[in-house]
């Protein structure tokens, strides 16, 4: 049974950083739902994770999206399950907020708001960006 | 003639170049991610604000409801119009451009 | 495959899954568990019941782990565990009990 050690679940593994950037509205294209799949598939590997929201990707939390009108699936919910799912960096750069007139409140969870100067010194510490 | 925008202002310049391209007295609609462009407090609201006395301009309701946008201030002088509405304005127009 | 429920044919994926989630009642999931080999009793119950609300308030049926958690945070952690998840739902709770609650296969499960 001695060689079953190297296998033993207490030898650290090495764990990385991985940054989803979200930078694309949600309905009028694929992209957004896609990310949010990704994000929480790959949660089942207990990496470092974090997910950034910036340009129009912030749209994808606004508050009170009703999708009956337009026949889809209303993910907007399926933000909420990411504590559920361990991943709890969820960063949301503040310009992008000033630039559509939101603010933290008007997102459907709670948020790390950045300025980008903040941003772009966590990004830099990554060692895996996955965009969309 | 009608135009149909369908691409946030943010990250196309689709509605630029509607603006720029569009006759006095057309119509404008926004569909789609275009509908962000319609929001008051945004970066791009100048845009639409500046010429409304030379567009009519119209958000798609449905698109406004999914994305979260009917509680959020709109551009004042902008229509919302449900599909049928949309159907009865393509009807209406002798023409439909679409800024894709 | 397909159900025949109350009257309405009920379509499945290859695996078994329901193709529409709306034409889920507590009659179909009876069928399904059946073809799974699983006599619902209260337990049962209280794991589909909980798949369901979980999917109405986020929009997908939790990896196993999440469900275990989720479990083990509202009903305690005597149902919380995967022993526990196990016995009622042999094949996989997530899995299978998904299959009964009408929901489409757990999101995150590799």
């Amino acid at each position: 049974m001695s060689e079953m050690n190297e296998f033993d679940e207490d030898v650290p593994e090495i764990v990385k950083r991985f940054m989803y950037v979200n930078r694309r509205a949600p309905y009028g294209t694929i992209y957004a739902l896609e990310c949010l799949e990704v994000v929480l598939i790959a949660a089942a590997f207990d990496q470092d994770v974090s997910v950034v929201f910036l340009d129009d990707g912030v749209c994808q939390l606004k508050k009170n999206q009703d999708t009956t009108g337009i026949g889809m699936k209303n993910f907007s919910k399926t933000y909420g399950a990411l504590d559920d799912y361990d991943v709890e960096k969820i960063y949301v750069e503040k310009e992008s907020l000033d630039a559509r007139g939101l603010t933290a409140g008007d997102l459907v969870i709670p948020v790390e708001v950045m300025a980008a100067d903040e941003l772009r010194e966590v990004m830099a510490q990554q060692d895996v960006i996955i965009s969309s | 003639m009608l135009h149909l925008v369908n691409k946030s202002p943010f990250e196309r310049n689709a509605l630029d170049s509607c603006l720029r391209m569009a006759k006095s007295g057309s119509a404008i609609l926004l569909i789609e991610d275009g509908v962000y462009a319609a929001l008051a407090k945004s970066a791009h609201a100048e845009k639409i604000i500046g010429r409304m006395g030379d567009f009519s301009f119209y958000v798609l309701g449905p698109d406004v409801a999914a994305r979260g946008l009917s509680d959020a201030p709109l551009i004042e002088g902008i229509d919302i119009v449900d599909y049928e509405g949309f159907v009865d304005m393509v009807a209406e127009h002798d023409a439909t451009q679409s800024w894709l | 495959m397909a159900y025949e429920c109350n009257g309405v044919t009920v379509e499945t994926d290859e695996e078994g899954y329901i193709t529409d989630i709306s034409l889920w009642s507590r009659e179909l999931a009876i069928q399904i568990a059946a073809e799974e080999d699983i006599e619902m009793d209260d337990d049962h119950w209280e794991v589909v019941n909980f798949l369901r609300n979980y999917y109405e308030e986020y929009q997908i049926a939790p990896a196993v782990r999440v469900l275990t958690k989720a479990i083990k945070k509202t009903l305690g952690a005597d149902k919380g565990n995967s022993k526990y998840l196990y016995e009622l739902f042999p094949y996989g709770p997530a899995k299978q009990a998904c299959k009964i609650a009408g929901l489409p296969k757990p999101t995150g499960c590799i």
